[in-house]
């Protein structure tokens, strides 16, 4: 059948199964607009309050479901707006596939009207862009890009349609959705290697990240936990890919991680490290880290193999397949040496965690603790507010923590968590600070106007509080354009403006009666959750710093 | 630091060197000199580059360019294994005074004279590195107006061909 470019494009997106978009219209993607309208019982639009929000939807709506996410924009600034959310799905992995408008082939090269090069600016941050010069490609070109999205190391993929493309006619027939690239194992011999690193080991230590999230291996990560009898740490965006209870977890690794996680990694001898890419964060000072450990690393992308760190053993591969061949070479045994060190560290985490009253964060997130569901999706913003959430929120399903790792985007959390309650259905809530909060919340707007159940807790310290902890720490209390007392924002106000309910929280009362509410409302609900601006993230490594540098505790 | 030299087919594309070019700037790989030609086939264009560094360095550089869905297969040629050449243009100062020792010199490296006037001469050059940089230290003694290279072309020696290399 005969179809416009701009109904092949909405045409492709709902064969390839596409169920919502975000996006935001503009005049070079207006006939793509109207096709949304003609094809609106089939396709769900967002209409978001402006471009980065879409992206971020799109960016969360693929973290919270494995599936491909997809926003639209028209050309210029449009595209421009996308580009932050590009980086963060390009830095955390996540499938993206990102349509732009823009103006006609004749006028490309002309710097016309919105005119701007995207697939140029965006070359370094997807996996792969395309610029449709040719209305015969157009269908085909969507299709390649869901699967390349998909593959491998999942990634963002750009598509830029000029509008002649998008009103030229061509033959249109539907396919069945793209089947990503064939999963395939780590090499026999690699693997055979590593088991032999892994049975000789004597304190061994499960590193892992966002590629056992993606990868779906948590079964065999926690069967080859057992085997060895090893315990078990992440990256930050290894969150929630095991239950934040189970014995062997000792949390997030890393600058900002939990103190017997760090130091247990510190201490082995052997560190599996799956699906995790050993960034600055999580290594400090690279000369200094697990100087005395063997690496077997394993990951679905060969370039993250020696890239930072050197690995006695890279394994090129799909986690899930890789491990499911590595596991019968894995001989079971008991370690209660270090199973006892192990609980040393424990200890000694434990006597030093927070016991103080009142609103603390720990307090505060473990208040929220008592809200969440199994399945409940938890987005945050990037700062202190976020590692606290990496650090205290209790997951027990997959997929259910939504932050911007790599990036660290401020501004991620409102479009990101949208994007993870329609991906899902289930009531999100947001973590977020005053500082991030400030970046996006233009789309409270779209989470009224979409009747979205989220719930916004924001943690109101009135500073910047990530770099005035490190202008505490390390620039002798100059804080520079860190304070934002000067700023008058009345964040329930602000929310009511918009159309939302919200309520303030000084007290852990008060956060408990705010989160009743905020538990049983149809739409967005903001709690301005009081937090003293002195409170710091703690353990925390000094950025280049190693483990015999770690701050536990704060004097005055 | 080792010099290596490494070959790309990539797919024949509007773009396409940009995309190879501007991961080796966003990850920091120092490329000596980098060519570009038609290949055997209109499907692939051969991307041919001179870099330095130790293993690590070589290993991820060739890594790196697998991500790209446009690269279709990578091979380092190793200098014994392969056939290297490249074509330097090189324009001297013509003087009566050194004229003799020049010419004398093409003729020892078999080089050409494409150009002679009064004030210059244009030669050209064809071997490996290493021969044309010997050449070109040589003409330093004399007046160098102006210098051209192609860059490295390479192919593995017999009857091997990089299109069906497939990563490690």
């Amino acid at each position: 059948m005969k179809l416009t470019g701009s109904d092949i494009i909405v045409r492709t997106l709902i064969e390839q199964g596409v169920d919502v978009v975000f996006g935001y219209p503009g005049g070079q993607v207006i006939h793509i607009y109207d096709s949304l309208y003609k094809y609106q019982s089939e396709l769900k639009h967002v209409l978001t309050a402006h471009e980065q929000g879409a992206s971020h939807a799109a960016d969360g709506y693929a973290r919270a479901t494995g599936k491909v996410g997809v926003c639209i924009a028209t050309s210029g600034p449009g595209a421009t707006n996308l580009v932050t959310g590009i980086a963060t799905a390009y830095l955390d992995s996540v499938p993206m596939v990102a349509i732009t408008g823009n103006v006609p082939n004749s006028v490309i090269g002309t710097d016309g009207f919105q005119e701007i090069d995207i697939t140029g600016i965006t070359l370094p941050i997807t996996k792969h862009n395309y610029f449709v010069s040719s209305i015969e490609d157009l269908a085909d070109t969507i299709r390649d890009a869901f699967k390349l999205a998909a593959s491998g190391r999942p990634g963002p993929v750009l598509i830029d349609v000029p509008k002649d493309v998008q009103t030229a006619t061509y033959d249109y027939e539907p396919h069945a959705p793209v089947i990503p690239e064939e999963k395939q194992a780590a090499k026999e011999l690699r693997i055979q290697q590593a088991a032999e690193t892994i049975n000789a080991a004597q304190k061994p230590f499960i590193y892992f990240g966002g590629g056992l999230v993606s990868g779906n291996a948590q079964a065999e990560l926690l069967e080859l936990a057992e085997k060895i009898d090893a315990p078990l740490g992440c990256s930050m965006m290894g969150i929630s890919g095991v239950p934040t209870d189970h014995p062997r977890f000792l949390g997030m690794q890393g600058m900002h991680g939990h103190y017997a996680c760090s130091t247990a990694m510190h201490h082995a001898d052997t560190i599996i490290a799956l699906g995790a890419r050993f960034n600055d964060r999580v290594t400090g000072n690279r000369a200094k880290f697990a100087k005395n450990a063997k690496i077997v690393h394993i990951d679905i992308d060969g370039a993250e193999l020696n890239k930072t760190v050197n690995s006695a053993h890279g394994l090129r591969g799909d986690m899930k397949l890789t491990l499911q061949r590595l596991l019968p070479l894995i001989e079971k045994v008991e370690r209660p040496d270090w199973q006892a060190h192990i609980d040393e560290l424990r200890a000694r985490e434990a006597a030093g965690q927070d016991k103080r009253d009142g609103m603390t964060p720990t307090n505060v997130i473990n208040k929220l603790n008592t809200y969440l569901k199994p399945n409940t999706p938890v987005a945050t913003d990037v700062g202190q507010h976020q590692c606290w959430a990496a650090q205290y929120v209790k997951f027990q399903q997959t997929r259910r923590f939504i932050t911007s790792g790599g990036l660290g985007t401020m501004g991620f959390g409102m479009g990101a968590a949208m994007g993870a309650q329609m991906g899902t259905g289930e009531r999100t809530v947001l973590i977020t600070g005053d500082g991030s909060f400030g970046m996006n919340l233009n789309e409270l707007a779209t989470a009224v106007a979409n009747k979205v159940p989220l719930v916004i807790l924001l943690l109101n310290n009135g500073v910047l509080g990530m770099v005035r902890q490190w202008q505490t720490l390390f620039f002798q209390k100059h804080y520079s354009n860190t304070m934002l007392d000067a700023r008058q924002t009345d964040f329930v106000k602000l929310a009511e403006a918009f159309g939302a309910d919200a309520s303030r929280a000084l007290t852990l009362e008060e956060l408990d009666a705010a989160l009743e509410k905020a538990f049983s409302c149809d739409g967005p609900y903001l709690i301005d959750c009081a937090i003293d601006k002195d409170e710091f993230v703690l353990p925390m490594l000094p950025p280049g710093g190693s483990m015999d540098d770690i701050i536990v505790k704060v004097g005055d | 630091m080792k010099r290596f030299t490494v070959a790309i087919l990539v797919n024949n594309q509007l773009g396409v060197v940009n995309r190879v070019t501007s991961m080796f700037r966003r990850r920091q790989f120092n490329i000596h000199s980098l060519t570009v030609s038609e290949t055997e086939t209109m499907d692939f264009s051969r991307i041919t580059i001179q870099s330095e560094g130790d293993d690590v360095v070589k290993q991820q550089l060739i890594n790196q360019l697998y991500k790209l869905p446009d690269v279709s297969s990578v091979k380092e040629l190793d200098a014994r294994e392969a056939v290297t050449r490249e074509l330097m243009l090189i324009k001297m100062r013509n003087s009566p005074e050194s004229r003799g020792e020049i010419k004398s010199a093409i003729e020892a490296f078999e080089g050409k004279i494409l150009d002679y006037t009064k004030e210059s001469l244009t030669i050209q050059m064809v071997g490996d590195i290493q021969k044309i940089d010997n050449f070109v230290n040589l003409m330093k003694d004399y007046e160098i107006l102006e210098i051209c290279r192609t860059g490295v072309v390479s192919l593995e020696r017999g009857a091997s061909v990089i299109r069906h290399v497939t990563q490690l």
